[in-house]
């Protein structure tokens, strides 16, 4: 494990000695990570390295086995935290864009402004029709998911977890699913989020997106974290053998 | 000169609808049609049926069944979600009612309301008279059944949807109820609209009840028809009845599922 970087006044996320377990096979061995505040992390390395489960950990989708994980101040594996509460503010983008196949687009985008947010109708459809104009997809607002390319859908998925007004964004591959000629246009939503000052975290294996875009690259080999720093240095010269190793396989 | 392959099957279809065509005929004609229309569609049998024959007995298998099978989604529901908790006792339970319900015939249900509720409560009955009995009956059974269809079709939702929910800050009841069982609901339209249909039929069991006129549904009305004028016309055209209500049903069915088909 490497020397963690100083740390921002208050880190948007702060992971400390995060350790999980899959029955008795630990994919996560004891992670210190953070990201500051309008930072743009990227994590990369070999499938089954712990990547995603750490991105999952941090919205508790996965429930970390111990440690610890402080969102803005908060912690969120304190047990008596609402954990439903701490995922209406990091929003959350899949690798198979999980939208809700059964509703139009701007049902998708409003369901959870109204029931979770408890926003009034219009309030929720303007808010939808400006995140939908936002990635470039006003005019599909009563199209279903199905009848979107996939590159469309992600979008989509982008746009439905900002009506959600998040304060950071979780990517995990987000476009590890896409056609090649698909992959550009959800790279340049994400780069616009980034020139915004989103906090994202985001787990991918486009270094490009990594090197242009990327306050921190984060290098992860099983279970642990084996190399973290600025993106172009660790990219052009990578200290570790692993992370050369890995570099030389996918640049 | 040896056919090909094209033309030998062309010739083996053929044959196939030829001897189907034969064995019409040969029914056709060897058929005594004119005992048949006496015995099973004698039309004076038929007039003195209506109009109750519709007014009561039809509007009364489909009272009885819709209000069951309304009961019976709403059980099946609850057990299903029983079925899929976390907490171990919910399990047990719903899976013992299960296969409780699913096992015992559907006969044998109604006899144990209609005989064994006012022995075991003393002076109570069911609530809602006959409609409140069938209705717990068909609901039982009915429910017991589709409790393990909508497990299954809660179960084929992809993962990530509740995960896509969950992320959203839904919890998982609301998720559940948005998000997932919509979609569960779609994808096991065609083996509930069979359980419905199963449902029309079982309703013709409510006769254990013992039945005054105002409450004959088709079948028994068929069957005191037959008693009373001596032909099994009455039995016929009550069957054909049942038609009536399944046929539309199915055709509504296969039209939402196109159109769920569509969305998907």
């Amino acid at each position: 494990m490497t020397v963690t970087e100083q740390n921002a006044p208050v880190p948007a996320i702060d992971v400390q000695d995060l350790h999980k377990y899959f029955g008795d096979n630990e994919v996560l061995k004891g992670i210190d990570f953070h990201v500051g505040q309008g930072e743009v992390v990227c994590v990369v390395g070999p499938s089954g390295s712990g990547k995603s489960t750490l991105l999952r950990c941090v919205n508790l989708l996965e429930v970390p086995t111990s440690g610890r994980i402080v969102v803005e101040g908060i912690e969120i594996t304190d047990p008596d935290v609402d954990a439903d509460k701490v995922r209406s503010r990091i929003g959350m983008v899949f690798q198979q864009f999980n939208l809700f196949p059964h509703l139009t687009v701007l049902r998708n985008l409003t369901l959870a402004q109204e029931r979770v947010k408890k926003r009034g109708k219009d309030e929720a459809v303007e808010v939808a029709r400006r995140n939908l104009a936002k990635v470039g997809l006003a005019d599909k607002e009563s199209a279903y998911p199905a009848h979107l390319s996939g590159g469309q859908q992600q979008r989509v998925a982008i746009a439905r977890a900002l009506s959600m007004d998040p304060d950071m964004m979780l990517f995990d591959e987000p476009t590890s699913a896409l056609d090649p000629e698909l992959v550009g246009d959800v790279l340049g939503v994400m780069k616009d989020l980034a020139a915004e000052g989103m906090t994202m975290m985001v787990v991918t294996h486009e270094m490009g997106f990594a090197r242009e875009v990327g306050d921190k690259l984060v290098f992860m080999d099983g279970g642990v974290i084996v190399e973290e720093g600025a993106p172009v240095a660790v990219l052009s010269n990578p200290q570790h053998e692993r992370t050369q190793a890995f570099l030389s396989k996918v640049l | 000169m040896a056919l090909s392959p094209r033309k030998r099957a062309r010739a083996i279809r053929g044959g196939q609808y030829a001897l189907l065509a034969l064995v019409l005929a040969v029914l056709v004609v060897s058929v005594d049609w004119h005992t048949i229309r006496t015995a099973f569609f004698d039309t004076t049998v038929i007039k003195g049926m209506l109009p109750e024959v519709f007014s009561v007995a039809l509007k009364n298998t489909v009272v009885f069944t819709l209000c069951g099978f309304a009961f019976g989604l709403l059980l099946g529901l609850v057990l299903a979600l029983m079925r899929l908790s976390s907490v171990g006792p919910y399990r047990w339970l719903a899976t013992g009612f299960i296969e409780f319900f699913r096992g015992v015939p559907a006969l044998v249900v109604f006899l144990a309301l209609a005989y064994g509720v006012p022995l075991a409560f003393p002076g109570r009955e069911v609530p809602g008279g006959i409609v409140g009995t069938v209705t717990l009956a068909l609901g039982l059974v009915g429910g017991a059944y589709m409790a393990e269809t909508i497990r299954a079709g809660i179960q084929a939702v992809p993962k990530g949807q509740m995960e896509a929910a969950r992320s959203l800050g839904m919890s998982h009841g609301r998720a559940m109820r948005s998000v997932v069982v919509p979609q569960a609901f779609r994808i096991i339209l065609p083996p509930l609209t069979n359980e419905l249909i199963l449902l029309t039929k079982d309703s013709s069991l409510v006769y254990v009840l013992g039945l005054s006129l105002s409450t004959y549904e088709l079948t028994k009305f068929g069957r005191e028809t037959m008693n009373s004028t001596n032909s099994l016309t009455g039995l016929i055209a009550v069957g054909l009845c049942y038609l009536i209500i399944t046929v539309p049903l199915s055709i509504v069915v296969r039209r939402m599922e196109a159109r769920a088909g569509k969305a998907r």
